[in-house]
């Protein structure tokens, strides 16, 4: 198969036009840019449509139309524009509208910089509209596991008529890794008879976002709660590595999990029995990897570029919280290996 | 015999929440009547608001969506680039285009994005129980101005037509009123123009309907006609701000 | 000599009177008798002078009326 080498961002932006989608609504930011600056070139030579938003507000709100119209829709931005975006996920997220949002995360709060960060994790996991939600969340830690997932995701959105997140970061938007493009549906996927199309000779559609009835609107919740429990039942995804006989695993994804593999080594050098539960889906989160592991970690060691957001789900999932040891950097700050290597000797302290 | 006025196909039979005398059940009548003669009600799809008519999707009866408080033009805007052989309008009020929607309509605007624009101009928030809007008044009262908005304090209202026609995107900008049947077949043929411009793909279309609120302004539908005509359409004259089809024919 | 007539669909009329208000013949006007089920008097015609204008008709807000021409 043919190897492009690409930067990530418009690896990202390749991936969805593999994938079909046809539509990209967006506005700047850094550190995702070359995003729909990529885009704005590439999709009108498939007959496709880029919009330069006036705003990250506008930008969704064009999404939830055009995936209420039945097609493929992308959006991309970094945190203060996903956050922004927030209103217009739960519009897209109640009235059941499938679309892709990759987010390539920065150092928070508010403006924060523009350096890479994982800080967004409890405002993309946990919800960052208002309402009782959830959002499929993919977290790459390469180009090429980018580029899978992004194709995944327009499947898996389309699938369960759900808004999925793809997020990554600053440094795999700007790295730049030999990637292929393969895509084939992972799911047999059901005709949008639902999508605004004119009526036609048939019913008419209607998307619609407002439950006057609180009966209805429990109901509403309740039907999505229904998804939300078969995601959680089919989707969990997560990489063992090196967990056979480990004793004590790392916990991280996305970058930062990057980074601990290469520190992971070093110690197992050194002689610990280490390995690392990496979620590839930060939502579901892969509660299966700790009920298969659990029992023979004696701790985890969460590493993440934010404060620690992840670590209240490594806790509900292994059930333990005294079980967990943290160390991040946040603002910008990428750790190095042998930061975490200096933090995976301090815990394990000589327990090899 | 014959009938000469009837119900269109193009509303359901579901009988309006609005209160009596709201003039947004003409309106939507007049869309539905147009959209009939043209025979593109089948073809058509509208993005409706966050305010009074929220519920429009349910009277008309064609395809719809629920928007985001004044996002319909950006929603709008992804259901035309999707489907550019539709028909796509918007269907708002002031809070929804001229406050919280501001931007979304001037850029689908600028843009000339090819969809066309309702915006029913009642100068006060329906839904939320008579708050200020953006095209209050001045001494026109509230219940967040209540001795009536002073534009020391309460700023200044917005003309959205004629700021929307000193853009290059907009093709066809009228501001129309319902208060008089006269005024009510001249607001059905502004309609007609909009739709079919969008439909010959000029750019953006908008007709402002100078509307009325009975229950907010605290008077009798039939006094709020006449108030529409005494001190709303002064401060907000009717006529067509932008043709670019009149301007080819100069 | 009546020209048309007004039917007015008294189970949706919100008696706001802007039919009433508009007609060039004065014909109409709300009920003292009826109220419908969501309390509102509807309007009726009290004369036969319909002269089938329409005016009434696109006053009102809630399709609530259907005119006829008589031929």
């Amino acid at each position: 198969m043919a190897k492009y080498l690409m930067k990530g961002n418009e690896a990202i932006g390749k991936a969805a036009i593999e994938a079909g989608c046809k539509y990209f609504f967006g506005y700047p930011i850094t550190p995702q840019s070359e995003v729909p600056e990529y885009l704005s070139s590439e999709l009108p030579k498939v007959g496709g449509v880029f919009v330069q938003a006036e705003s990250e507000v506008a930008a969704i709100n064009m999404v939830y139309g055009a995936a209420a119209a039945g097609a493929r829709v992308l959006t991309s931005s970094s945190s203060p524009g996903i956050a922004l975006k927030q209103e217009g996920i739960g519009y897209l997220t109640n009235a059941s509208l499938p679309a892709v949002i990759v987010n390539m995360m920065r150092g928070g709060p508010g403006l924060g910089t523009i350096q890479p960060g994982q800080a967004d994790y409890n405002m993309t996991v946990k919800g960052g509209s208002n309402g009782d939600y959830r959002n499929i969340v993919m977290a790459p830690a390469s180009v090429q596991e980018a580029v899978d997932m992004m194709m995944e995701a327009f499947d898996l959105a389309d699938y369960y008529r759900i808004p999925v997140m793809v997020m990554s970061d600053g440094l795999i938007g700007q790295m730049m890794e030999p990637v292929s493009f393969d895509y084939k549906p992972c799911k047999e996927l059901p005709p949008k008879d639902w999508a605004l199309t004119g009526m036609g000779e048939g019913k008419k559609h209607m998307v619609e976002n407002l439950v006057m009835d609180a009966d209805e609107c429990e109901a509403w919740n309740h039907d999505h709660f229904k998804v939300y429990n078969a995601i959680e039942a089919a989707e969990q995804d997560w990489e063992d590595f090196m967990m056979e006989d480990a004793e004590y695993a790392f916990t991280s994804y996305g970058t930062s999990a990057r980074i601990a593999k290469t520190a992971i080594g070093i110690l197992r050098e050194k002689g610990y029995k280490v390995g690392m539960i990496r979620p590839k889906k930060l939502w579901p989160f892969p509660i299966k990897a700790f009920e298969l592991h659990d029992a023979k970690i004696k701790k985890y060691l969460d590493v993440e570029m934010s404060m620690g957001q992840m670590v209240g789900d490594v806790a509900l999932a292994c059930g333990d919280a005294s079980k967990i040891e943290f160390y991040g950097r946040v603002g910008g700050n990428i750790p190095t290996v042998d930061e975490f290597v200096a933090f995976g000797e301090k815990v394990m302290g000589g327990d090899k | 015999m014959s009938i000469i006025f009837k119900k269109t196909r193009a509303l359901t039979d579901l009988k309006m929440h609005y209160c009596p005398g709201c003039a947004h059940g003409i309106v939507h009548r007049l869309v539905a009547e147009v959209l009939e003669e043209m025979d593109e009600d089948k073809n058509t799809i509208i993005a409706v608001p966050v305010g009074c008519a929220v519920f429009a999707n349910k009277y008309f009866n064609f395809d719809s969506i629920q928007s985001a408080h004044g996002r319909a033009p950006a929603t709008a805007t992804g259901i035309k680039r999707v489907h550019p052989d539709k028909l796509v309008m918007t269907y708002q009020g002031d809070g929804d285009l001229a406050s919280i929607g501001t931007a979304e309509i001037v850029h689908a605007a600028a843009r000339g994005e090819k969809i066309t624009t309702i915006f029913i101009n009642n100068g006060i928030y329906g839904m939320t129980g008579g708050q200020m809007a953006p095209t209050t008044l001045p001494g026109m009262k509230a219940t967040t101005a209540k001795a009536g908005r002073d534009p020391q304090i309460n700023g200044n209202p917005i003309r959205m037509s004629e700021m929307l026609s000193t853009l290059d995107g907009p093709a066809y900008i009228e501001r129309v009123s319902v208060s008089t049947p006269a005024q009510v077949t001249k607001a059905k043929m502004a309609i007609r123009k909009a739709l079919e411009m969008q439909k010959a793909g000029l750019g953006f279309t908008m007709v402002e309907v100078v509307s009325s609120c009975p229950t907010n302004w605290g008077v009798t539908p039939v006094k709020a006609m006449e108030f529409i005509r005494e001190k709303m359409i002064p401060y907000y004259p009717l006529g067509v701000y932008k043709d670019v089809t009149a301007e080819e024919g100069k | 000599m009546a020209k048309g007539r007004v039917i007015i669909d008294e189970t949706i009329c919100k008696g706001c009177e802007l039919c009433v208000s508009v007609c060039p013949k004065h014909i109409l006007k709300l009920s003292e008798t009826k109220t419908n089920s969501a309390g509102y008097s509807p309007a009726e015609m009290i004369s036969d002078d319909c002269i089938a204008c329409t005016s009434c008709a696109k006053m009102c807000p809630d399709c609530a009326i259907t005119v006829e021409k008589f031929d």
